[in-house]
């Protein structure tokens, strides 16, 4: 599977984006805590964090014997210049112009 | 120290490249103005050296020096910020970058942490480097860079 198959599939899930925002509230976290405000089982919360860390969309780093989780954006801008920078700016321009027309055509 | 008295990000790319080459890209100026939006680095790149950040027009952004420094592998920045107040007011933070060959790729791991909670600098510099290490991944794949200007500018 290529990088963005993995990441697109590891977006795919609600479970894993609500992890995803978990950590964006508050980055670093154990897998414990990641646990205390999900309805998720533990085992449930284990294996979404290693299919977000497959697509590398979470960073692991050790404390002593505690495994933190921190959120990588980075895959994520991948995104956004592939997928929207690049469609974004032509529809915003259509947006525009068609708002001027109308904006225009109310004065006549 | 208690994780909740830090704030720290951790930033993690994979490079179609070599360690060498990700180095040369790490600690060359010229390389380096290419993916870092302009920005002028000044560095001998040995431990205790000096090592300053500075804009285009020569306004200084962030100063400091290098703590480790491992060729090819490992290297830790402290990293003083200069250019506004309420952020230079926060005092030191830490930068290191890590290189690790994996397969065809090299992982370059980027972590920045200060010692108090509710960094405003860690907020700020958090928000550059994922346009920054895009950019850096792009330049040494396809010799292009993705953004020419910075997001924020």
């Amino acid at each position: 599977m290529s990088d963005a198959d993995l990441l697109f599939k590891a977006l795919a899930d609600p479970g894993r984006r609500k992890l995803l925002d978990r950590l964006h509230a508050h980055d670093g976290q154990t897998l414990g805590e990641l646990c205390q405000h999900l309805d998720m089982t533990r085992q449930g919360v284990t294996q979404h964090l290693a299919l977000l860390e497959a697509a590398n969309l979470v960073a692991v780093q050790w404390r002593g014997r505690e495994k933190l989780h921190f959120l990588n954006p980075v895959p994520l801008q991948a995104i956004y210049e592939r997928w929207i920078r690049k469609f974004e700016q032509p529809r915003l321009k259509a947006l525009h112009d068609l708002k001027r027309r109308l904006e225009k055509d109310g004065k006549d | 120290m208690n994780a909740a008295n830090r704030s720290r990000f951790v930033y993690v790319t994979f490079i179609r490249t070599t360690p060498e080459k990700l180095w040369a890209a790490l600690t060359d100026p010229q390389f380096i103005r290419q993916y870092w939006f302009d920005m002028t680095i000044e560095c001998d790149w040995k431990k205790g050296s000096p090592w300053k950040m500075s804009h285009s027009d020569g306004t200084v952004t962030d100063v400091g020096e290098i703590l480790e420094i491992e060729p090819q592998r490992r290297m830790v920045i402290h990293w003083q910020h200069e250019w506004k107040p309420e952020l230079k007011a926060e005092g030191p933070s830490r930068c290191t970058m890590e290189l690790e060959p994996a397969g065809s790729a090299v992982k370059l791991t980027i972590t920045h942490e200060i010692d108090r909670p509710e960094s405003k600098l860690i907020a700020a510099v958090s928000g550059g480097w994922p346009s920054i290490l895009s950019n850096l991944k792009s330049l040494l794949e396809t010799g292009e860079i993705a953004l020419v200007s910075h997001p924020r500018h």
